[in-house]
């Protein structure tokens, strides 16, 4: 995992709630076996026809580009595909910014290196319109402060993230190492309880 | 004084990390071909085993054909990633129920019926719909990846403990009203990020008088309100449910296990952090309209306007998509195809009550109707009570077990701009097959659905039936 620590840059806004994971990267592209790849096809069927010709979508207008999708509220709501992290990943992005985000995809995306940024509905709008009005408009993550600032308004807004996951990210730690390192205590767990589940 | 879910919950709390995390012990893994690959290569870089491979079962479903099982996939990707998973748990001693063994089907589907799916138990999938083994009084969510492959490694996975909800369903159904419009009610009235951040607790004299496949479908559709998962306390439903499967306790062990599974249920006192309280009467036969599980409302009902569930924008993307306008009634709305099937709505009672309804009709001209069970158990049970024989009479092709027209990962999908009535808990864009139009509903509406060509009110037609 790639540490996480500040960034700033333009930012593709989609201002559409409740985006799912099926939206994200489409069930008939799930069939890869590595985590590689996935970008190529991120939004397909928002991106391209079907007979592949691009329509008019976001991803495909040249005005709008950067290392952050700001989106709707909601987003990454659906199903549990990690894929959805790895394809926005994968297509460049390093932040998702968003009123709020469904549980498991933004628990997939932190242990990705791919940070959720949770910002108030009125800070979120503002960032909209500021796009809208200004498409190289920036805006700065700052995992450090946990602030995300939008430059043009000058307007800087918290976020939360809980402390162990902010050290995972700054560190490029995943928590599969955390998981090991507690080998002992799992043990002792095992032994020290009745169990009815198998 | 705690809520079921708190007492299941800190019975598996192996260690507190600062700042709020905690590890927390699962008992079951259940994994299948699409979410595992990477997990398993990840084992692979680190060099490292299963920690308990004798808590781990695996099946094919997402990817597996409906006709001629016996065959190999065509598909070559399909069939790669449905290969991958048999040399995997060869590799790591994990027991599967592939393509062509007695036990195969849908993840949550054979968990439950196989006895495997317990009260008071921790139960993982790298799979949204994991929340369906809550029905048991267990706490089951699905996770990614990442968390598949940490499971395997150690049996435990890394999170802060959800908020507690309860909705409570008090009363009595209407005739034809199912679980499956139950929740589908309590997910319009509350959207699709309703449930975020919280496992929800189903409760009341409604939710208590359901069987348990229809405890498993509330539970199942849990996720599409944005909650982690959902659970509905154990009782004598569930323990006669469970008794006698192929790996439920048996002898003392049985007697053991139903003392603990009698003292989960959420104490008389407990405090949630947030509480609904819905009338039974009140819900309709329910349909969805547009392009999230959120979007949906009684049949006879007409599509509303945009509000602060569903702004502007989505909305007109929505009616965009599924080519309806606000305003539009949809009772009586032709349609194409009638899906019967996914691990919502593919369970032995599902196929008899839409088997009921059709017994003695034919589908209407033009509609395709596909039947999916949920397993090979289910399969053979609805083959031994003649199912198979009614619907096929009826005009609907009878497959083999799957997830099936639930996406569009196998052979299975609806073509782009027809209407699809399923049975299944995502009418997202393109879930079905790129351009399909999904409307959701039980498996009486979707029958009766199939019978009149369009959507129609199946309390006019179960007042018949009963
Ligand atoms: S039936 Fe549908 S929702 Fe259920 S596991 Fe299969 S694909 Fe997922």
């Amino acid at each position: 995992m790639h540490p996480f620590r500040t960034l700033t840059t333009t930012a593709v806004p989609l201002p559409i709630e409740d985006v799912d994971t099926d939206q994200i990267i489409p069930a008939r592209f799930l069939k890869a076996t590595t985590r590689e790849g996935f970008g190529e096809n991120l939004f397909r069927d928002w991106r391209y026809d079907k007979l592949n010709h691009p329509k008019d979508f976001v991803l495909n207008n040249p005005v709008y580009a950067g290392d952050i999708l700001m989106a709707g509220a909601n987003f990454g709501c659906g199903s549990s595909r990690e894929h959805a992290a790895w394809a926005i990943q994968d297509f460049g992005f390093r932040a998702v910014v968003s009123s709020y985000f469904a549980d498991i995809f933004r628990g997939n995306a932190l242990n990705n290196g791919l940070l959720p940024v949770t910002i108030t509905p009125e800070a979120l709008d503002e960032a909209f319109r500021t796009i809208e009005q200004n498409p190289a408009a920036r805006f700065t993550v700052n995992l450090l402060e946990q602030t995300f600032t939008n430059e043009d308004t000058g307007t800087v807004t918290g976020f939360p993230i809980d402390e162990y996951k902010k050290t995972c990210l700054i560190n490029g730690y995943d928590d599969i190492d955390f998981l090991l390192s507690q080998a002992q205590q799992i043990e002792a767990f095992e032994a020290g309880r009745v169990d009815h589940s198998i | 004084m705690p809520t079921l879910f708190d007492k299941v919950w800190d019975a598996h709390v192996v260690t507190e990390v600062p700042g709020g995390n905690q590890v927390l012990y699962i008992d079951r893994h259940l994994i299948h071909e699409v979410t595992s690959p990477q997990a398993f290569n990840g084992l692979r870089q680190r060099g490292i085993r299963l920690a308990r491979p004798d808590r781990i079962v695996a099946t094919a479903d997402h990817n597996v054909p409906t006709k001629e099982q016996h065959k190999p996939i065509a598909e070559p990707l399909s069939r790669k990633q449905v290969e991958m998973l048999t040399t995997n748990c060869a590799e790591f001693g994990v027991e599967l129920y592939g393509l062509g063994h007695p036990y195969q089907g849908i993840v949550h589907v054979i968990g439950p019926e196989l006895g495997i799916t317990r009260p008071g138990i921790t139960m993982v999938c790298g799979d949204s719909h994991t929340s369906t083994h809550g029905a048991f009084g267990a706490i089951a969510f699905g996770i990614g990846t990442s968390q598949v492959e940490q499971v395997m490694a150690t049996q435990c996975v890394l999170m802060s403990k959800p908020k507690k909800m309860r909705i409570n369903v008090e009363g009595e159904l209407q005739p034809g009203v199912t679980a499956k419009d139950l929740i589908l009610y309590v997910i319009a009235q509350l959207g699709t990020g309703g449930g975020t951040g919280h496992f929800v607790e189903y409760a009341g004299s409604a939710v208590c008088a359901l069987s348990m496949e229809g405890r498993m479908t509330v539970c199942n559709m849990s996720i599409e309100m944005g909650a982690r998962g959902g659970l509905i306390a154990p009782d004598q439903t569930t323990f006669d449910y469970i008794e006698g499967r192929e790996f439920a306790p048996r002898g003392a062990d049985w007697e053991a296990a139903v003392a603990h599974w009698r003292t989960l249920p959420t104490d008389v006192d407990a405090v949630f952090d947030t509480e609904y309280t819905y009338r039974a009467e009140d819900i309709p036969p329910m349909i969805t309209y547009g392009t999230n599980p959120g979007m949906g409302m009684g049949v006879t009902d007409l599509i509303p306007m945009a509000s602060d569930l569903h702004g502007e924008a989505s909305m007109h993307k929505a009616m965009n998509y599924m080519d309806l306008h606000i305003g539009q009634q949809m009772e009586g709305m032709p349609i194409d195809y009638v899906f019967i099937g996914s691990c919502t709505n593919s369970r032995i009672e599902d196929l008899r009550l839409a088997g009921a309804l059709v017994q003695g009709k034919q589908i209407a001209p033009g509609i395709t109707g596909i039947v999916v069970p949920g397993s090979q158990q289910v399969a053979k049970q609805a083959i031994a009570e003649g199912l198979d024989k009614v619907f096929e009479t009826a005009g609907f092709e009878f497959r083999g077990a799957g997830c099936s027209a639930c996406l569009g990962m196998n052979e299975d999908k609806v073509p782009a701009g027809r209407y699809c009535v399923s049975t299944s808990n995502r009418n997202f864009e393109g879930r079905q097959g790129p351009g399909a139009r999904t409307i959701l509903a039980s498996p009486l509406t979707a029958a009766a659905a199939a019978i009149a060509g369009r959507i129609v009110d199946v309390r006019n037609e179960y007042a018949v039936l009963a």
